[in-house]
């Protein structure tokens, strides 16, 4: 049996807890390519025009999916804690895809509120649905646990090194499914490196003392990723030379969220650079340009 | 001098005023000034581009009420994204320079202790027994208002006396701002209840009805729906719309509306997402003739529940129209698309009735022909 991965959303944050997942099950891996022109004008047909653009993003890769695998992965991700949630579109992914492509053949993942390692039993619900046993799930379950985690440290540790380094340094905040997304972030890191610029990221933070250090700037915020963005911002301003807040039309969530940062937070150079489908790159590329001139052209504060 | 203010919601604002009276015998209470295109232009310059309208409103109604003299505003937060509106609208608030207290009861904040902590704080002579029983009593009020509301909107249309009902529910409204005691507010609830079924009408036996489903500011605030529902109503169509704030007190039960939607929703959506797909299967159930779903721009939780509506309304074969509100909304093409819809209801009513055989009609079944072809 063949599994889907659509290459978005979560998949930057969880893929290879998910790939390894299903690989210790003993089945095939199937990850959708690398987001393009085509996927996103697929996405876009299929959700409606108000949807946000990582959602059309991720219908594309959902639709390029079907007919080649047996099952494709749509988890669910609700309530983390009781003071921490994920946006209200991680809620209805799996009912949104059901509705959207009714020939989908799907499998899915509940992530919420309840008792401690709830996301391993949730593994091991997905795991007898195709199958396998209780033991048998949980080993893998735990094997990609490890390597998550393993993956994780790594690009931690490149990024602290990245940090040291002289030079100047901009962090990228956003969401990770938007810095990595090959459509949209990709490029604009390459455009960043292009001018002799280091790009960081926002996801490649520690993740506990982010979502700690958050309450610095926002005290009564709940979403999951916001918070770990708003930390990496409160954590690394005294080390980047300049902060972008990346964010794509219309987010829920950012359009709050990077209001009161851009409010907030003033010692440190911030622009804010939107996305939506028809991004030029020539346009952004005149914006990267101009905000790293002015970090260069900018005295230092006496 | 403590002034409060709050922003609009319908005609909530009465048993608020009442509510914040009794909490605060000292204070002004002044809800915000009504709603003009100045206050919603006001609230879209000081917002975030693509927050949802709500948020605008609210903001338009804020900075209002600041220039008229408000020194302490209130607000709310539920689930999604407005339980995060206080926060942000506090800052941008006091980065326009003004200065005032922001009571906040958002998310897990809006317990009963949390909320008569900072009632205490202001109102020190407040006790516990006081506070509850207002919060009982505008409970109360808040279900008889709704009950009385629902009956009124699905009649409005069909009153022999075009203002009849118009002027009957703002004198109702006027006595229950002065209502003090449970009894009495039982008393004129009761007494409304009977005057507004003594109004006559001229409905018909089987009229056109149109069921409302969607969020729940632009459901429950006809400004920023631009006067939806009354227009519905001039047009001679029953109009019912569950949602209310006594349905978000009293009969919000996230499990009883994901068992009356399966087939359709397998989880909660956010907010009231399931409640648009529950209602809209009851709606169908029970013989509706169109369904309008009401969200504002970007909305999620609608957006969430948008493709399900959609596949309901292809398994049921029942129209829905699915409109969108933002501060830059015109009227006009409103105006049209609702016309537009509610001629389609009444042709394919129409359709439907032509199906039907009359006994003694004229035409008669041909059983006896059969088309060889």
């Amino acid at each position: 049996m063949k599994i889907g991965l659509p290459k978005a959303l979560l998949y930057y944050r969880y893929g290879v807890l998910w790939e390894t997942f299903f690989r210790e099950l003993g089945f095939d891996v199937e990850v959708s390519a690398n987001t393009s022109k085509e996927m996103l004008d697929m996405g876009t047909k299929t959700t409606l025009d108000e949807n946000c653009l990582p959602l059309k993003i991720f219908m594309g890769h959902v639709q390029s999916l079907i007919g080649k695998c047996d099952r494709i992965l749509v988890p669910r991700f609700s309530r983390v804690s009781k003071a921490e949630e994920y946006c209200v579109r991680f809620w209805g992914l799996p009912d949104i895809v059901q509705n959207t492509f009714s020939d989908a053949p799907m499998i899915s993942y509940n992530l919420d509120l309840g008792w401690r390692g709830n996301e391993a039993a949730a593994f091991i619900k997905m795991g007898r649905a195709l199958g396998k046993e209780k033991s048998v799930s949980f080993q893998a379950y735990c094997a990609g646990c490890r390597a998550q985690q393993q993956q994780d440290q790594e690009l931690l540790r490149v990024q602290s090194m990245q940090m040291r380094t002289s030079g100047k340094k901009i962090l990228i905040a956003s969401q990770p499914y938007l810095i990595h997304d090959a459509y949209m972030g990709t490029q604009l890191q390459k455009m960043i490196v292009k001018q002799g610029v280091i790009p960081l990221f926002s996801d490649r933070c520690n993740r506990r003392l982010c979502r700690a250090l958050s309450k610095e700037i926002s005290s009564g915020l709940y979403w999951s990723l916001n918070k770990e963005m708003i930390g990496a911002i409160e954590l690394c301003k005294n080390q980047v030379d300049g902060v972008i807040l990346l964010t794509a039309f219309p987010c829920g969530s950012d359009a709050l969220v990077n209001e009161l940062v851009l409010r907030r937070v003033r010692d440190v150079p911030m622009i804010q650079i939107l996305l939506d489908e028809h991004t030029a790159p020539a346009g952004l590329e005149t914006r990267i340009e101009s905000f790293t001139d002015i970090l260069t052209k900018r005295r230092p504060y006496a | 001098m403590l002034k409060i203010s709050y922003p609009h919601l319908g005609d909530y604002h009465i048993p608020i005023r009442r509510l914040l009276q009794d909490l605060f015998p000292m204070a002004e209470i002044m809800p915000a000034p009504p709603f003009t295109q100045k206050t919603v232009e006001l609230g879209a310059r000081h917002s975030p581009d693509f927050v949802c309208a709500p948020f605008k409103y609210n903001m338009g109604n804020y900075i209002e009420s600041l220039e008229a003299g408000a020194n302490v505003l209130l607000q709310t937060g539920l689930g999604c994204r407005y339980g995060y509106y206080g926060e942000v609208q506090e800052q941008i608030l006091r980065d326009l320079g003004y200065d005032f207290t922001f009571l906040c009861f958002s998310r897990e904040k809006a317990s009963p202790q949390n909320i008569y902590k900072a009632c205490k704080k202001i109102n020190p002579d407040l006790t516990f027994s006081v506070f509850s029983r207002v919060v009982l009593q505008t409970l109360l009020r808040l279900y008889c208002m709704d009950q009385l509301e629902y009956f009124l909107r699905e009649r409005i249309g069909f009153a022999k006396s075009p203002n009849h009902f118009t002027s009957a529910k703002s004198s109702f409204l006027k006595e229950f701002l002065d209502t003090c005691s449970t009894p009495e507010i039982w008393g004129i609830y009761k007494k409304y209840k009977k005057y507004y079924h003594s109004i006559e009408t001229h409905m018909p036996s089987d009229p056109l009805r149109v069921g409302i489903i969607g969020e729940l500011y632009t459901l429950m605030e006809p400004y920023s729906n631009h006067f939806l529902e009354k227009q519905l109503a001039k047009g001679g169509i029953v109009v019912s719309r569950k949602m209310s704030a006594s349905f978000l007190l009293f009969g919000k039960r996230d499990t009883r509306s994901l068992r009356c939607s399966k087939g359709y929703l397998q989880y909660t959506v956010g907010a009231n997402g399931v409640d648009s797909v529950a209602g809209s299967r009851q709606y169908v159930k029970t013989g509706y003739d169109g369904l309008i779903h009401m969200k504002s721009f970007g909305c999620t939780p609608e957006l969430n529940a948008q493709p399900a509506l959609e596949q309901i309304s292809r398994d049921y074969n029942i129209p829905i129209l699915h409109l969108s509100f933002d501060t830059q909304t015109s009227e006009t093409g409103l105006e049209t698309r609702l016309e537009a819809f509610m001629d389609m209801i009444e042709m394919k009513r129409k359709q439907r009735n032509e199906k039907i055989r009359q006994p003694g009609s004229r035409h008669r079944f041909h059983l006896h022909k059969r088309r060889i072809y």
